[in-house]
């Protein structure tokens, strides 16, 4: 019984890191960048719930869509002004970039607010303990689960029924091809930064609710993990970054439930050079043969 | 006569070299400096002996690794360990902490040294971070309170491991081991189509420079009165790749120039740390969208003062190619 409440809990748990993964992926698939600000916007996204719910006094869903809203422009924003004209320079500067936005936005956020620490209010969503044969399940769990389902069943639409999502498969495919074929690269890597920051705002917020207590240094550890989950899963591919966010949110649960709570954060990076080590391209990644 | 020239240039930096030391020395031990400088200057050699050994991982041989605060930490803490829970003289604990480092590097070298770019800079950050979470939860070391350790470490000491380390990764550079590693820096798969053995040089290099790591961190932590794990997280990785960074990819002066500049930047910046990350940050985005190859490029200081002397070690005219 006790396995099956640590397995619960770190689905839910999971399902954030997923959420958040779903964005690295999206961008790492289409750009080749690791966008370490992406914990970043996580971290913005838990803020901006938490405004609008203690001082606009908004309900938990309109908090999470302009949460959603203002990360996704947020995202967009970061796209143009650091990492747009660093398209066609070196994967180094690249990412020397990404940590650059991400120390500042970080900074920026604690030189405005200072870097004291906020609380969710807990009445946001009803906190009841539902009694599942014999299992304590918080229906805040339930809630996260369901609200993160919800949303990658809405990506896996966005990817795979809609215009821009076709365009999305397209450049990630072959940026060049895709170009010739008319479409609109600068738009589609933009939509996709928006995409992927919307997620890792909602995932603010939800951590937010669940675990209460935000900061503006909180997006680091998540991010990494949520990274960490991507790679697990197989970066670029979303499926693989869900499956990758809910298995490491598994693992970790059943590590502190075996009483290694303490090392919890150090399991997540020794999974990642695991995996890095025995299959560089993930669970559901193919080998691909480098073009010389 | 040219064989002359490069000895006399040896010296000569040798001699001004020394003549640094005496000064500070004087100026030190005559009191003239007080313990706040003093202090800022230990930090800034601390400081070169890392960028420069992170210089030769990444300017050098090209491995993008995000993780040296790590090596840094294996280095403080060995070498803590040996002076103070076994009372071993100074020299044999710096030594200690530099082997420790170096024996994570091969350690940690061998298996990710296959990865390449941005996977392998995420699986050094990993290994920075997995030495933390250890140190964090060894009861030996103090866990999270961290470890006392006595103040031994002395204008001396800094100075002998500063010149020791630069002189090492300079020679290395200019050796045939080095222009291997360059050859894996500009294109590690040609570099591998010409029979040179890519995992080795990587290793190899990987194995120097956090050496040297350690013999920082040695002197980091008898720097001060106590070493905690949290000293080592992944912002000091990033201080100092900023350092690396910002000097200019290949180039070791640069790497020197950016220490020095920096350290004194965020020494006097001591007091609003958000500003000195802001600054940093800024100045880090800046650099990369309108100056990648950093300050220096891949040229020496030595270059300027030099005419028609073809390139010496680490240089490449300002176009070789980092993404691996």
């Amino acid at each position: 019984m006790e396995f099956i409440q640590q397995l619960i809990n770190g689905i839910s748990l999971g399902s954030i890191y997923a959420l958040i993964a779903l964005g690295y992926t999206m961008v790492y698939g289409i750009v080749k960048l690791i966008n370490f600000a992406h914990g970043d916007v996580f971290m913005v996204g838990a803020f901006v719930g938490f405004y609008s719910i203690t001082v606009l006094k908004l309900p938990f869903f309109p908090a999470l869509i302009l949460a959603m809203t203002v990360c996704a422009l947020f995202g967009m924003m970061i796209e143009r002004i650091a990492y747009k004209p660093l398209r066609n320079a070196t994967r180094i500067a690249a990412l020397i970039t990404a940590i650059g936005v991400s120390l500042f936005i970080e900074y920026g956020m604690i030189y405005v607010r200072g870097a004291q620490p906020e609380a969710y209010p807990g009445t946001v969503l009803p906190k009841e303990t539902i009694d599942l044969f014999g299992l304590n399940v918080s229906s805040q769990s339930l809630f996260i689960l369901g609200i993160s389902v919800l949303l990658m069943i809405l990506l896996q639409f966005i990817v795979h029924r809609t215009k821009i999502g076709k365009a999305m498969r397209a450049v990630s495919h072959d940026a060049e091809a895709a170009k010739l074929m008319g479409i609109n690269v600068d738009n589609t890597i933009s939509a996709t930064f928006a995409i992927g920051s919307a997620l890792a705002g909602a995932a603010g917020v939800i951590f937010g609710v669940y675990y209460i207590k935000i900061e503006p240094l909180m997006g680091i550890i998540p991010g990494l993990k949520a990274f960490v989950a991507a790679v697990l899963g197989g970066i670029g591919i979303i499926p693989g970054a869900m499956v990758g966010g809910l298995a490491l949110g598994v693992i970790e649960s059943l590590v502190s439930a075996m009483g290694f709570s303490l090392w919890r954060d150090g399991v997540a990076f020794i999974v990642l050079i695991l995996i890095l080590i025995f299959r560089p391209s993930g669970l559901f990644g193919k080998n691909m043969r480098e073009k010389v | 006569m040219a064989k002359f020239k490069n000895r006399l240039g040896f010296w000569l930096s040798i001699g001004s070299a020394l003549a640094g030391f005496v000064i500070f020395q004087i100026l030190i031990s005559g009191g003239i400096l007080n313990p706040f400088y003093v202090n800022a200057i230990y930090t800034i050699a601390i400081n070169i002996i890392l960028a420069v050994s992170l210089h030769l991982i990444i300017g050098i041989t090209g491995q993008f690794s995000i993780g040296h605060a790590g090596f840094l930490a294996v280095g403080a803490y060995a070498s803590a360990i040996f002076s103070m829970n076994l009372q071993l003289p100074f020299g044999l604990a710096l030594l200690a902490g530099g082997l420790a480092a170096a024996v994570a590097g091969l350690i940690i070298g061998i298996p990710t040294l296959r990865l390449r770019g941005d996977y392998l800079a995420i699986a050094t950050l990993g290994f920075g971070e997995i030495v933390r979470i250890m140190l964090l939860n060894m009861d030996y070391v103090g866990g999270a309170s961290g470890m006392q350790v006595s103040n031994l470490t002395t204008w001396p000491w800094i100075f002998g491991c500063l010149l020791l380390t630069i002189i090492v990764i300079r020679n290395f550079t200019n050796s045939t081991h080095g222009r291997a590693c360059i050859s894996i820096r500009e294109d590690e798969t040609a570099a591998d189509a010409m029979g040179i053995n890519t995992t080795y040089y990587k290793v190899m290099a990987f194995v120097i420079g956090s050496f040297f790591a350690g013999i920082a961190g040695g002197l980091f932590a008898h720097n001060f009165y106590i070493i905690q794990p949290s000293n080592f997280g992944f912002l000091k990785s990033f201080d100092i790749l900023i350092f690396v960074v910002l000097g200019g990819l290949g180039s070791m002066s640069g790497a020197v120039i950016a220490a020095i500049l920096l350290t004194i930047v965020s020494t006097f910046l001591q007091d609003y740390p958000e500003t000195r990350m802001i600054i940093y940050s800024l100045v880090l985005i800046v650099m990369m969208l309108y100056r990648p190859q950093g300050v220096m490029g891949t040229k020496e200081i030595t270059s300027f003062f030099k005419k028609q002397k073809p390139a010496q070690g680490g240089q490449s005219d300002e176009k070789h190619n980092t993404s691996a």
